[in-house]
């Protein structure tokens, strides 16, 4: 069986919109999706809820959800909030 | 950050908070997740981004300043505006004068010459407790402390002082949030509930908790379990010295009591005044403006400000006016009474005004001496106010030092009020805060005034630094044939020379004494041929004071050089302790003992060496017996190293073949060992290299033919040049071999070395069991270093491992050229005798200092291993078995 896959740019300015919105398409679409966030060198707490319901989603609907170019800051962030198990990291 | 993993579990509820409804927990938790989330979020920013945020927050705080100081009084009905504003300023000014140009993200301080970097990591949230005394600029303090250090902090305020507290948080958090901080940043509890302080304080995502209050709160945050900063009551003792500005005593005591109607717990409370001036200092009080209680009215104080039940004070009392307390009470006094004064005739329950009173009642007592005065301090130090704070006016700089001496306070103010002294910045250098540390005494964590490094958690990055080495060789060395002839050059009006027997009948001494200025009165002190003993060199010592001894010709082997150095060293050291001066130690350069360098006499030495191995000539050491106790000490220090060394081939043209050969291995063994050495340098090693090539080549001719003036000279620099290796990189595990073994079976010292030799090398070029800890070697060198030497020496080899197997071979084929007995089976002990001593032997070898420097960290095991490989001898191809009761 051939996978679905979805690939999503976040744009710095609007982090927690894109992720909000990476998870309404989550919706009956791809069994895989890559985010990635290589322009992004920051998020706010706004992006971080964004994130955790991102994850909630994705659990819900069984999709993988996997994050690319994110920088060690921000994996950081996502450690210390206990989220980086909710997803997978790709270089 | 201090979220731990424990964050994805349930938190286990504490018994105090069983009763907690689903809603409270769920609220609890909101807040935590909004703080969990800022938290992580503010590691992301730089110190720049916190400094943006920080500034305009000491503004907000100062503009509000007046504003909250109001809200405070009128909710918690103490204090003064005045003073509440005040301190509203200091909070917020005072501390960013402080803060503002300290590195509190990343790298925040460096150490260049010692290779450390303190980097800051935040604590992450931090639940913060805060008083009804100073609530509104106790919030301040700490949101600004907090977002300087990148912290999340959840506020949990007295709950009579709830509404001004959430006003100064509302205030900070807006200011903070507006310019960048993370959404989140603060928070405050809606209500004060003991059940949420106590979910919040067991709860796994609060890393710390920073409580500021009474004895309840502070011992509730450290009895949680979590790291606290828990600051709490004190109990200010004064002493009023009689040599003290008493104008100036007076003015600040009253300040301070005053200050914000008492509530400061860093303000006096008895104060302890000299007999000679205690009338006038109440003389002053009163014409400032205080009312000295007569012992009625110091009787009803005690019985209406402190509950007697508990015998702490009363808090319908806490922070009021003198003159409330007055007209509460029942005392008359003048309407522009600013504080009460109750004499005290001593300390403790029976003594209820001798307590903390933190309103302004303020108890004195008359003292008759210095001695009574720190004593009743003491006393009020110990009720209550350990590890607080204490004053102290005195121009006596002893009687500031004896107070600061007995007194337990993390804050000794002098000459300055206690209240205002103790914030720090203001009359002192100490740095402000709203926080006192009370220590240990108070059941604290720290003595500090609290600031912005306990918000932080720092990080050591420790770079690998190198230990300074060095190179020490005698100042000068002569050498080759008839180097002896240099002694003209030194003059000395007294000489003596120490020798042993064989070297006066065989004409040595003459040549000596052929050979120094015509001038020169010379002296002889022939001494036993073995190792020296404490008599010998007391005896030594006696000659050299009796001709009062200027220079000390040392004229012999290692024992006689040895005897020289030790009598020099007791000469011009009278005082020195063998015994102490023999204590071990790892590095010399952090030894505990110091050699003496205040000398009643100073003697020139020079050692002529009349073998080719020991090379005790340019060696620090010297080895000592002592027969009484049964043992030998070995001496350690650069000071011990002979002034002039003479190497002179002429005094071992007629070494005995036995002697040339044990001699040639030990000065073999000295520069095998140091070149593997883990203190080996490239200065040593060229010696070291340099000596293993002369012994190479001239010891097998030298001991084949004794009369071969090059081959006798060029082995006796190669000694010297090996010891000039070893003083300066040591020795090694086959050293610590030798010398257990030697001493336990009677075998000279360059046989047992050579017997263990090869075992050692084969030993050394394999991968260790376990490694030395050495921080100048990268990685470990042993095997290569031996493969150098076969290359130095042209053996050929491949590969390291080749190498290392023809440099063993070719060490073999010297020692059997050497006829040196090849086993320790060979010197006739028996299989059961050695397996007798073996366990004294391990143990005796285990503790010899000499494998310190040795490349592996032998196991006692190995050393048991390398016993018995040397019992059966032969290292290549040889497969030994140990036996297993004895291996361990």
């Amino acid at each position: 069986m051939s996978k679905i896959s979805a690939f999503l740019k976040i744009d710095a300015e609007h982090v927690a919109g894109d992720l909000q919105a990476a998870g309404a398409k989550l919706d009956g679409a791809p069994v895989e999706t890559t985010l990635d966030f290589s322009a992004v060198s920051r998020i706010n707490p706004k992006a971080l809820v964004a994130m955790e319901e991102l994850a909630r989603i994705a659990d819900e609907k069984n999709v993988k959800i996997g994050l690319r170019g994110v920088n060690v800051e921000i994996y950081k962030v996502l450690k210390l909030v206990k989220l980086v198990p909710r997803f997978s990291f790709l270089n | 950050m201090h979220i731990s993993d424990a964050a994805q579990q349930p938190v286990p509820m504490p018994p105090a908070t069983k009763g907690l409804s689903s809603e409270r927990t769920a609220y609890l938790d909101g807040l935590l997740s909004k703080a969990r989330n800022a938290a992580a979020v503010f590691t992301q920013y730089t110190q720049q981004d916190v400094d943006r945020i920080v500034k305009p927050m000491v503004v907000a705080g100062l503009e509000q300043a007046q504003h909250l100081a109001r809200l405070a009084v009128e909710e918690t009905k103490l204090g003064v505006l005045e003073d509440k504003a005040l301190k509203n300023m200091v909070a917020t000014e005072f501390v960013y004068n402080y803060v503002k140009d300290k590195r509190t993200v990343g790298a925040i301080r460096e150490f260049p010459e010692r290779g450390l970097v303190e980097v800051a990591e935040p604590i992450g949230i931090i639940l913060s407790l805060t008083p009804i005394t100073n609530p509104t600029s106790t919030v301040l303090f700490k949101c600004i402390m907090a977002i300087k250090t990148r912290n999340a902090v959840i506020f949990s305020p007295h709950p009579n002082a709830w509404g001004c507290c959430h006003a100064a948080v509302r205030i900070m958090y807006e200011t903070a949030v507006k310019h960048g901080a993370p959404e989140g940043v603060f928070s405050c509890l809606e209500s004060h509930d003991l059940e949420d302080n106590a979910y919040l304080m067991h709860h796994s995502d609060i890393g710390l908790i920073d409580a500021t209050g009474g004895p309840g709160v502070v011992k509730a945050a450290y009895s949680s379990g979590k790291p606290a900063l828990g600051v709490g009551a004190g109990n200010t003792p004064v002493y009023l010295e009689k040599t003290a500005d008493l104008n100036m005593a007076v003015v600040d005591i009253l300040t301070s009591k005053t200050f914000d109607n008492g509530t400061i717990c860093a303000s006096e409370q008895t104060v302890v005044i000299d007999d000679e001036i205690y009338d006038l200092v109440l003389k002053k009080f009163t014409d400032l403006g205080a009312h000295v209680c007569n012992e009625k009215e110091t009787k009803i104080l005690e019985r209406t400000v402190i509950d007697p039940a508990t015998g702490f004070m009363q808090p319908k009392a806490v922070g009021q006016k003198a003159t409330d307390i007055a007209r509460m009470v029942g005392i008359f006094v003048k309407p522009d009474t600013k504080m009460l004064i109750a004499p005290i005739l001593g300390v403790g329950r029976e003594h209820p005004l001798s307590v903390e009173k933190l309103f302004p009642v303020l108890s004195v007592y008359r003292a008759k001496s210095v001695g009574e005065a720190l004593k009743v301090c003491v006393d009020v130090n110990h009720a209550g106010g350990l590890g607080h704070t204490a004053v102290v006016f005195s121009r006596n700089d002893e009687v500031i030092r004896q107070f600061s001496d007995v007194i337990n306070a993390g804050r000794i103010i002098v000459n300055s009020p206690g209240s205002i002294g103790a914030f720090g910045g203001v009359y002192n250098d100490m740095v402000p805060t709203f926080s006192f540390g009370c220590g240990t005494g108070g059941g604290n964590s720290t003595t500090d005034n609290v600031n912005i490094y306990h918000y932080l958690n720092i990080k050591r990055v420790a770079r690998r630094t190198q230990a300074h080495m060095w190179f020490r060789v005698p100042n000068q060395i002569y050498f080759n044939l008839n180097a002896v002839e240099n002694l003209r050059q030194v003059a000395s009006s007294s000489t003596i020379i120490i020798t042993n027997p064989a070297m006066e009948q065989m004409g040595h001494v003459d040549v000596v004494r052929r050979h120094l200025p015509p001038q020169t009165l010379v002296h002889l002190s022939v001494i036993p041929d073995a190792e020296p003993e404490v008599k010998t060199i007391l005896q030594g010592v006696e000659t050299l004071n009796f001709y009062k001894a200027d220079q000390i010709i040392a004229l012999g082997g290692g024992s006689v050089i040895d005897a020289a150095k030790i009598m020099k060293l007791k000469y011009e050291s009278p005082d020195a302790d063998l015994e102490e001066l023999a204590a071990p130690f790892m590095d010399i350069r952090k030894r505990v003992v110091e050699y003496p360098t205040e000398k009643v006499h100073r003697a020139r030495l020079i050692a002529i060496s009349t073998t080719s191995g020991t090379g005790s000539e340019v060696t620090p050491f010297a080895v000592l017996t002592d027969k009484a106790r049964g043992r030998k000490v070995t001496l350690a220090d650069y000071s011990l190293t002979p002034d002039i060394a003479i190497v002179d081939p002429q005094f071992v043209m007629s070494m005995p073949k036995v002697l040339t050969a044990d001699t040639g291995i030990d000065c073999l063994t000295h520069a095998l060992e140091a070149a593997v050495s883990i203190h080996a340098s490239p200065y040593t090693d060229s010696s070291a290299m340099q000596a293993i090539r002369l012994v190479f080549k001239y010891l097998p001719i030298s001991y084949a033919h004794p009369h071969d003036e090059e081959a006798r000279s060029m082995m006796h620099n190669a000694a010297c040049i090996a010891a000039i290796a070893f003083s300066n990189a040591a020795v090694g595990v086959n050293h610590a071999l030798a010398h257990a073994f030697g001493a336990r079976f009677g075998v000279s010292h360059g046989r047992a070395n050579a017997l263990m030799l090869p075992h050692v090398m084969v030993y050394n070029a394999s991968v260790p069991s376990k490694f030395m800890p050495s921080p100048n070697q990268k990685g470990y060198v042993a095997h290569k270093k031996y493969a150098t030497i076969a290359d130095l020496l042209g053996l050929g080899g491949n590969t390291v491992d080749d190498k290392v197997k023809k440099l063993v071979a070719a060490t073999e084929q010297l020692l059997d050229q050497l006829a040196t007995p090849r086993s320790i089976a060979d010197l006739g002990i028996s299989r059961e005798e050695f397996e007798a001593a073996m366990p004294e032997l391990a143990k005796i070898a285990f503790d010899d200092p000499s494998w310190r420097s040795n490349p592996r960290m032998p196991l006692v095991s190995e050393l048991v291993e390398l016993f018995w490989l040397a019992y059966e001898g032969r290292a290549l191809g040889k497969t030994v078995v140990v036996p297993q009761s004895k291996a361990r």
